[in-house]
């Protein structure tokens, strides 16, 4: 028997014995074996000072990123014809309001940001200017539509009779894809949840998302061996007024060197 | 501590490290294709020659403008597969396993199914080498992964040249991909950065989105591909000749899209490119075909 194999078979076999299960677990690696699944966590230490979001953050989000469009591309450079509801469980109340889709009216309503709401502000194509304003909020800036988004990690709770607004009420952390959030504070994601939105579209033709509509979204990191960094966001948006299943987005940011290229428009219904 | 315990949690330890972020990516995976719904929803098709978005150099566009959807038809393209990047342009589910060593359970591969066009994906975790560069191009190609903290990593070589949009983008046999899986939750995202030294300018980014199917409706032996007689003569390759594809503006008559940017390039994935059509698009008064709507937001459900 090759010296491989028997040392595999010392250690199947010492794993199955009493000393083995006790020295795993005083050495605490019985977890090691149990299956990851997601778990919250917020900042915070074990019995010292709490540890802020912004010194929690396991990838630097802030600075300027760029989307990249590779995919629905005509649903989002472009305003689609009225009628393409391609790819959106919508109910029949959803496109009763979407085949009444007129810019005009909106535009006359004061209305022209409708299309650049929370609940799909990510997949539009933009830039996002992302700042820590303190320890323990992140604030994104898009310059398509000017808008504002503000994520507030830890206790933060809404205060109550907040009027809805185009981007809502963003409650973030650093998740965790494993069982015990602490062991390795890289290995997480942001995730941000958004409630109390005004009514706005999924797509800037008039298909609607109502006020009751809650956006979760998981943002990811990674970095190309040439040092380029990626962001990707996935949305999902529950609507039970107006979709017969979540909507479910992906966005493509890549993060640039500054902001030479940052360029604030306002809102448009018909562009 | 007996010294087979004390072996154990050394080798364990040893062992464990690189294991410690790993994630379960193992189940069944329904597809919710709506980030690209033009293209992955099964049923319609993008129209020909839609190559929005895409970072074609020039060679792209011209084996692009080639294409003519009964190519397809032709016998031995039936069943011919799409390359590994089907993955992320496919309409299908996705079921995943992995596959143990006996005796330590490491992981030496994860299997991803394939589906009546699309090759199996096997994921080798051993750190083996990737082969020459002369070895065969499977369907599946060559894939080796690893691990970035909790994200799995697969990066694919020896593709074969298919399709990576079924609007007639062609990628060549010498595109690899690299693919990250992120999951959280109930909910796994995949994004493939797809590399092409003959047809793309930039690298070509692409992600696609599942949920854990808990009923398991998603199997492991894919449905077979049935050969037939779509009706193309024997010897015929469906193809347009340079500049006279049939279905040049076709975009630009349905949708109003310019030319240039659905021949335009990396430069269209950008937001800055918007500018350069705004005076040349106006809002067509209605959607000419495939518009979805309430009960026709999927034709099939994997």
């Amino acid at each position: 028997m090759n010296p491989a194999r028997i040392m595999r078979n010392k250690i199947v076999r010492s794993l199955f014995s009493k000393a083995g299960a006790a020295v795993l677990v005083s050495a605490g690696l019985a977890p090691l074996t149990m299956p990851p699944q997601a778990a919250a966590q917020n900042p915070g230490g074990r019995g010292g000072a709490p540890v802020t979001a912004k010194a929690a953050a396991p990838f630097d989000i802030s600075g300027y990123w760029v989307s990249v469009i590779t995919q629905n591309w005509r649903l989002r450079m472009v305003v689609p014809p009225k009628g393409d509801y391609m790819g959106i469980a919508m109910t029949p109340a959803s496109k009763e309001i979407a085949d009444a889709w007129d810019p005009a009216k909106d535009e006359a309503a004061g209305n022209q940001c409708k299309g650049y709401g929370a609940g799909t502000i990510m997949t539009n194509p933009e830039r996002l200017h992302i700042i820590w304003p303190d320890d323990n909020n992140l604030q994104m800036e898009i310059d398509a539509g000017t808008q504002t988004r503000t994520f507030h990690f830890g206790n933060w709770k809404p205060e109550p009779g907040t009027k809805p607004s185009w981007q809502g009420e963003s409650v973030a952390l650093w998740q965790s894809r494993e069982r015990d959030a602490r062991r390795d504070p890289k290995a997480r994601y942001l995730q941000v949840t958004t409630r109390n939105m005004l009514p706005g579209y999924l797509r800037k033709n008039g298909v609607p998302y109502s006020e009751n509509s809650v956006l979760i979204e998981d943002y990811d990191f990674f970095q190309e061996p040439t040092g380029e960094q990626w962001m990707i966001v996935t949305t999902e948006l529950r609507d039970p007024k107006y979709l017969d299943r979540p909507y479910i987005l992906s966005a493509q940011f890549r993060k640039e060197r500054d902001g030479s290229k940052w360029e604030p428009t306002p809102c448009s219904s018909r562009w | 501590m007996t010294k087979s315990a004390l072996l154990a949690l050394l080798a364990l330890s040893a062992a464990s490290v690189p294991s410690f972020a790993q994630i379960d990516l193992s189940g069944s995976w329904f597809p919710y294709n709506e980030s690209d719904a033009l293209s992955n929803s099964p049923g319609p098709r993008p129209l020909p020659l839609d190559f929005l978005g895409i970072p074609f150099n020039k060679y792209g566009q011209e084996r692009g403008l080639l294409y003519s959807p009964s190519y397809m038809s032709v016998p031995e393209r039936i069943c011919a597969g799409y390359p590994p990047h089907y993955l992320v342009v496919g309409p299908h589910g996705v079921k995943i396993w992995n596959e143990m060593e006996p005796l330590t359970g490491t992981t030496v591969a994860w299997h991803i199914n394939g589906w009546e066009d699309r090759a199996p994906t096997t994921i080798w975790m051993d750190e083996r080498p990737h082969p020459s560069e002369n070895a065969p191009h499977p369907p599946g190609g060559f894939v080796t992964g690893k691990w970035e903290g909790d994200v799995l990593v697969a990066y694919t070589t020896h593709m074969e040249a298919g399709l990576v949009r079924r609007s007639g983008a062609f990628l060549s046999d010498q595109a690899t991909m690299t693919a990250r899986f992120f999951r959280h939750g109930d909910t796994l995202t995949v994004t493939a950065r797809i590399d092409d030294p003959y047809y793309l300018t930039e690298p070509y980014y692409l992600t696609r989105l599942f949920k854990q199917d808990s009923v398991a409706s998603i199997h492991a032996v894919p449905p077979p591909c049935v050969q037939g007689d779509e009706g193309v003569p024997e010897g015929a390759v469906p193809h347009y000749m340079p500049g006279n594809n049939q279905f040049i503006g076709e975009l630009t008559r349905k949708y109003h899209i310019p030319e240039e940017a659905y021949m335009g390039g990396a430069e269209t994935m950008y937001p800055e490119f918007r500018k350069k059509i705004k005076d040349k698009y106006t809002i067509p008064d209605k959607c000419p075909n495939d518009c979805g709507g309430p009960g026709k937001f999927g034709l099939r459900n994997q």
